[in-house]
């Protein structure tokens, strides 16, 4: 073990639904946070480090709150939500920069405007949003072109999507729990968004915040918890969102350097995976991870997601709350929530679909990958 | 209406070149490369001289999807949002106009066709080049 090991030892979702009427992004998040502080058996007086974006604060979410904790100095993250966030305050925490950090984002009461999709799905940059791109086109660039590529049925990018509908629906904290179950016929019988992605392909939109604690493994020893060790991870951009054209060239391959350099900092095979939280925003790019990640070939995936390979009782489970399709998806706490999962998971206290004693989970979004490992076992 | 591209100091020879009818592009000085969208400097090469040059206007689809769900109420749906390769190599988002919603249009050949949208504005869609067929 290294000598300073970044451990997560705090890890919460708040309610999560289509509206929690009265709450704001700030009172979600700040919920979040106490719950994962309460969760970790650590007081906000021991924090020295935060990154945390409530609602849509790119810019100041994390002075703000570190500000608001009362906490007089401290490190401030900038990577974006979930595996990105937590590798970088792993890096900090196991480079002896900060101690304890609070991971957090949440969102209320920003969407609302029924005729329109999401506020954060609807670029605003002049050579974007004249041509009636949001997030949905965006995404299906790359998976049309890459179905084109590779004759893929529409079925098998579908399958995924049931898959990932289904665990959800058996998930009493998912915000769509009880809806299901789905077939890929049902997914393709959904009304089309932007082709080739139907309704049913596609994220949903819900309100909530996350939180997560870090600390050192040394520091974990006298809380109550089981902690969950960072073992390795990587992070890929590829450019600005929005703004350049993402086509299947350029994006297909994001996140495989950032897996590479995970399994080798972390000295497992990819084998040695027992959960999947990837980042599930529309069905194909879960194929594109495993691709990505070197699970199976470029052009195998469809094939790979088959059958019941992702599903919690396959050998590659996926998204087991889920994810962006039915548990809960705020614009970007959402990406918290992967990793939440995946410590559950790790701790044998998942709300539903606990997978019998997993001890590593890989969890992903876009370009960021982190390994983690139940403490345990290492 | 859709919403409107609003010019920069750096953008403006491109938005004032689709007035015109002309899709402009920089052209490095140094390394002789095209590219797109608007920079003050070459992502090929990163020399800062460059000259706005006339592109053909032609080329290919890349990818594209046809929305059938917009952003807001200002696009009427379906429409086609693509990425097309010009002949000069770089590209672009656009709409296709013109083709049918269920036609396959990876790979086919498209060129510009400029639609007046305000006093200031002309925005560069395409549409399928007549009788050329998919490109090789
Ligand atoms: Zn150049």
């Amino acid at each position: 073990m290294r000598s300073r090991q970044a451990v997560i030892v705090g890890a919460f979702n708040t309610r999560q639904a289509r509206r929690l009427d009265g709450e704001t992004s700030d009172t979600v998040t700040s919920a979040a946070i106490r719950g994962a502080l309460g969760d970790a058996g650590l007081d906000v007086a021991d924090v020295t480090g935060v990154n945390v974006l409530p609602g849509l604060d790119y810019q100041n979410g994390s002075r703000k709150f570190g500000y608001a904790m009362g906490i007089p100095y401290f490190w401030a993250g900038r990577a974006m939500p979930g595996a990105a966030s937590v590798l970088e305050a792993a890096t900090a925490i196991e480079a002896g920069v900060t101690d304890v950090v609070v991971l957090a984002a949440g969102e209320a009461g920003i969407h609302q405007d029924a005729a329109s999709t999401a506020p954060w799905t609807r670029p605003s940059n002049e050579f974007i949003e004249c041509w009636g791109l949001m997030t949905p086109a965006e995404f299906a660039l790359s998976a049309k072109e890459y179905m084109h590529r590779f004759s893929v049925d529409p079925a098998k990018v579908a399958h995924v999507a049931a898959v990932i509908r289904n665990n959800g629906a058996r998930n009493p904290e998912a915000v769509y729990y009880g809806r299901g179950p789905f077939s890929a016929e049902d997914i393709l019988a959904s009304r089309m968004v932007a082709d080739p992605y139907h309704l049913l392909d596609c994220a949903t939109t819900a309100e909530g915040g996350s939180a997560l604690v870090l600390t050192t493994a040394e520091r974990a020893r006298d809380l109550p918890g089981v902690a969950v060790a960072v073992l390795g991870g990587g992070s890929e951009s590829w450019g600005p969102s929005y703004t350049h054209p993402p086509t299947y060239e350029r994006v297909g391959m994001l996140g495989r350097d950032a897996a590479d350099r995970a399994f080798a900092r972390a000295g497992i095979a990819r084998e040695d995976v027992d959960v999947f939280e990837l980042y599930d925003n529309f069905s194909w790019e879960i194929i594109r991870y495993f691709e990505a990640f070197r699970y199976c070939g470029v052009g195998e995936g469809p094939d790979f997601v088959a059958g019941g390979a992702i599903e919690v009782t396959g050998r590659y489970p996926v998204v087991t709350d889920g994810g962006t399709m039915s548990h809960s998806h705020t614009g970007e706490s959402q990406r918290i929530q992967r990793v939440v999962q995946a410590v559950r998971q790790l701790r044998g206290s998942s709300a539903a679909n606990q997978l019998p004693d997993p001890r590593v989970a890989l969890v992903a979004a876009l370009g960021d990958v982190v390994l983690l490992g139940r403490q345990d076992s290492r | 209406m859709r919403p409107l591209p609003r010019p920069t100091a750096l953008s403006r020879p491109f938005w004032d070149g689709c007035l015109d009818g002309r899709l402009l592009v920089q052209r490095c000085s140094s390394c002789a490369r095209c590219f797109f969208i608007p920079s003050v400097f070459c992502p090929h090469c990163l020399d800062t001289d460059y000259e706005w040059v006339e592109s053909s206007g032609r080329g290919h689809v890349v990818t594209y999807t046809v929305v059938w769900r917009p952003p807001t109420p200002a696009f009427d749906p379906p429409y086609v949002v693509a990425v097309v390769q010009l002949e000069e190599g770089y590209e672009m988002f656009t709409n296709i106009v013109g083709a049918e919603p269920d036609a396959d249009l990876i790979g086919a050949a498209v060129q510009v066709r400029f639609h007046r949208e305000s006093e200031e504005i002309a925005l560069p869609f395409f549409e399928l080049a007549p009788a050329t067929g998919l490109r090789p």
